[in-house]
């Protein structure tokens, strides 16, 4: 009964079990502060610094495009000017520099935390924390978590920037728009909650991402095809889960 | 001392260890022998709690380890030093790092101390100018040095050695045993070692259980292994043709007494 066509049903409420006394172990005070500050100071480099470039090429032109397709195919005589500005402006800071840039970002961070965390296991890295009684998930999961946790917002604060630069961009290299249609648009009706949904909701995807794909790399078992498939599979569940949870985040903080 | 009273342990029905006794000594290398797949990683890992066994008594000085509080095998585990089959350094880090990590972890000292520490162990083993490399840039046998000095940061009471020689040359392979033996005798430590190399269980052996298919088959010290009569053993010592010349000759020996 527990499996059917070959699929063990009752895999993911285990997968789900285990994730959540795993973050039981990682949600534990540091037996280092000095040591927890340091590796919390790294991760948030090597995660959030280093996906700046990424985050500033792709909402540059993600706003480029949101602005022209608006442009050629919301426009009419009869729509009032502000409409392309105002409906780029929207998408960019409800869904796009939130929603889609964690997606993308659970692809680059997401297979760097579970490859480097699977590394760790399959040389027995792990096993040597533990040895020294170091609390392992602790050691290796909070700092990457929490550090993820307050890049996530400033990284969504420089995608909403880009993205409206490059809406400007466009504007002013092609001319579809006339750039202060485009500057009335943007401020339309403007409700800085919008500005702060946004940032809430990247910060609960950047704890998807963190932890789902730690989960994933500290419970690999095997060697390095185990590694792989334990990226790939980071990658998925935390691209749906992050979908799912934009839904119900979405309900919550706009409904 | 450590004490393992009957461990059992199974993989999904498939009996990978079955009523293992034995008695580790301090201040003595104690080997664990076997051929590949016998099991000896596995009595090792149940012996350090990273497996549980199924059933059985890890006792360290008289104490069950399986029964300890979480913060009581914390503090146990700050007594013992473990040396992976394959080093496993943190590759984030550099070799000094690498050393200095279970001080930083644990020990109460000041930067300076710790540093001094570090270097000492590191001097130990002989690798003081290989201080800012990384993992990846030295030879296995620097590998493993540099995982005897992370293992000795903390004055360790309990020394556990996986394969400390597998993948080296027999020069090496020499220098290590020694250096692990001399570590064992200078702090009194109980070290446990396993390994199939036959000239780790000539040079080092001072107290030794063969396991083979995950019983153990049989105990004693290097100089009663030839004399051994367990089939089991014998088929592992002398697969090769050298060992079976020296046994000959080693009966040769007892049978012409010295005039
Ligand atoms: N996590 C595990 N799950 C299932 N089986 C395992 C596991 N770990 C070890 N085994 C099995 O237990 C047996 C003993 O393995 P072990 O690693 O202890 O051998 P070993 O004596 O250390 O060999 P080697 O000298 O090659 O290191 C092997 O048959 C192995 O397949
Ligand atoms: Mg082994």
């Amino acid at each position: 009964m527990q499996q059917i066509n070959g699929m063990d049903i009752l895999r993911p409420i285990a997968q789900t079990g285990k994730y959540f006394a795993m973050m039981g172990h990682v949600f534990s005070r540091p037996e280092r502060m000095r040591v927890f500050l340091k590796q919390y100071v790294k991760e948030m480099v090597s995660l959030g610094t280093s996906s700046i470039g990424i985050v500033l090429l792709i909402s540059v032109f993600i706003g480029a495009v949101i602005m022209m397709q608006m442009a050629l195919n919301v426009t009419s005589p009869w729509m009032p000017r502000f409409a392309v500005g105002y409906t780029t402006r929207e998408i960019l800071l409800l869904e796009f520099s939130s929603s889609v840039m964690c997606l993308i970002l659970a692809g680059k961070v997401g297979a760097n935390i579970a490859s480097e965390i699977g590394t760790m296991r399959v040389t027995q890295q792990i096993d040597a924390l533990e040895i020294m009684g170091v609390n392992s998930a602790a050691y290796l999961v909070l700092p990457k978590v929490l550090g993820l946790m307050t890049m996530m917002p400033i990284l969504v604060i420089f995608g909403i920037f880009a993205g409206i630069f490059g809406a400007f961009l466009t504007c002013w290299v092609s001319g579809i728009v006339i750039a202060s249609n485009l500057e009335f648009g943007m401020q339309y009706q403007f409700d800085e909650w919008h500005v702060w949904a946004s940032l809430i909701k990247s910060v609960f995807f950047a704890y998807i991402i963190a932890s789902v794909s730690a989960f994933f790399g500290y419970n690999v078992e095997g060697g390095s095809a185990a590694v792989g498939k334990a990226s790939t599979d980071s990658v998925v569940s935390c691209s749906v889960l992050i979908l799912f949870a934009d839904l119900v985040l979405t309900q919550l903080l706009m409904g | 001392m450590i004490e393992l009273k009957s461990i059992y342990k199974s993989f999904d029905g498939r009996e990978v260890l079955h009523d293992i006794n034995a008695q580790f000594e301090s201040g003595k290398t104690n080997l664990i022998i076997g051929q590949s797949g016998s099991g000896k990683t596995v009595l090792m890992k149940n012996i350090v709690g990273l497996l549980e066994p199924d059933k059985g008594e890890v006792l360290y000085h008289g104490r069950n380890f399986i029964q300890m509080s979480r913060r009581e095998k914390k503090r146990l585990r700050q007594e013992m030093g473990m040396i992976f089959q394959g080093a496993a350094l943190f590759d984030s880090m550099s070799v000094l790092e690498n050393v200095m990590f279970p001080l930083e972890m644990f020990s109460a000292d000041t930067y300076r101390d710790r540093v001094r520490r570090a270097k000492f162990c590191l001097d130990r083993v002989n690798l003081l100018d290989a201080i800012d490399k990384n993992p990846g840039e030295l030879s296995g046998g620097m590998q493993k040095r540099v995982a005897i000095a992370r293992a000795i940061a903390l004055n360790p009471q309990y020394l556990f050695c996986d394969e400390p020689n597998s993948g080296l040359d027999p020069k090496t392979s020499l220098v290590i045993d020694e250096l692990i033996h001399d570590i064992t005798v200078e702090y009194n430590m109980t070290s446990i070692i396993n390994t199939h190399d036959m000239n780790s269980v000539l040079g080092i052996g001072e107290s030794i259980i063969f396991i083979c298919e995950g019983r153990k088959e049989w105990m004693g010290t290097k100089d009663d292994i030839f004399d051994a009569t367990n089939e089991q053993l014998n088929k592992f010592i002398f697969a090769s043709d050298l060992l079976r010349k020296v046994k000959e000759e080693h009966e040769h020996e007892r049978k012409q007494p010295r005039q």
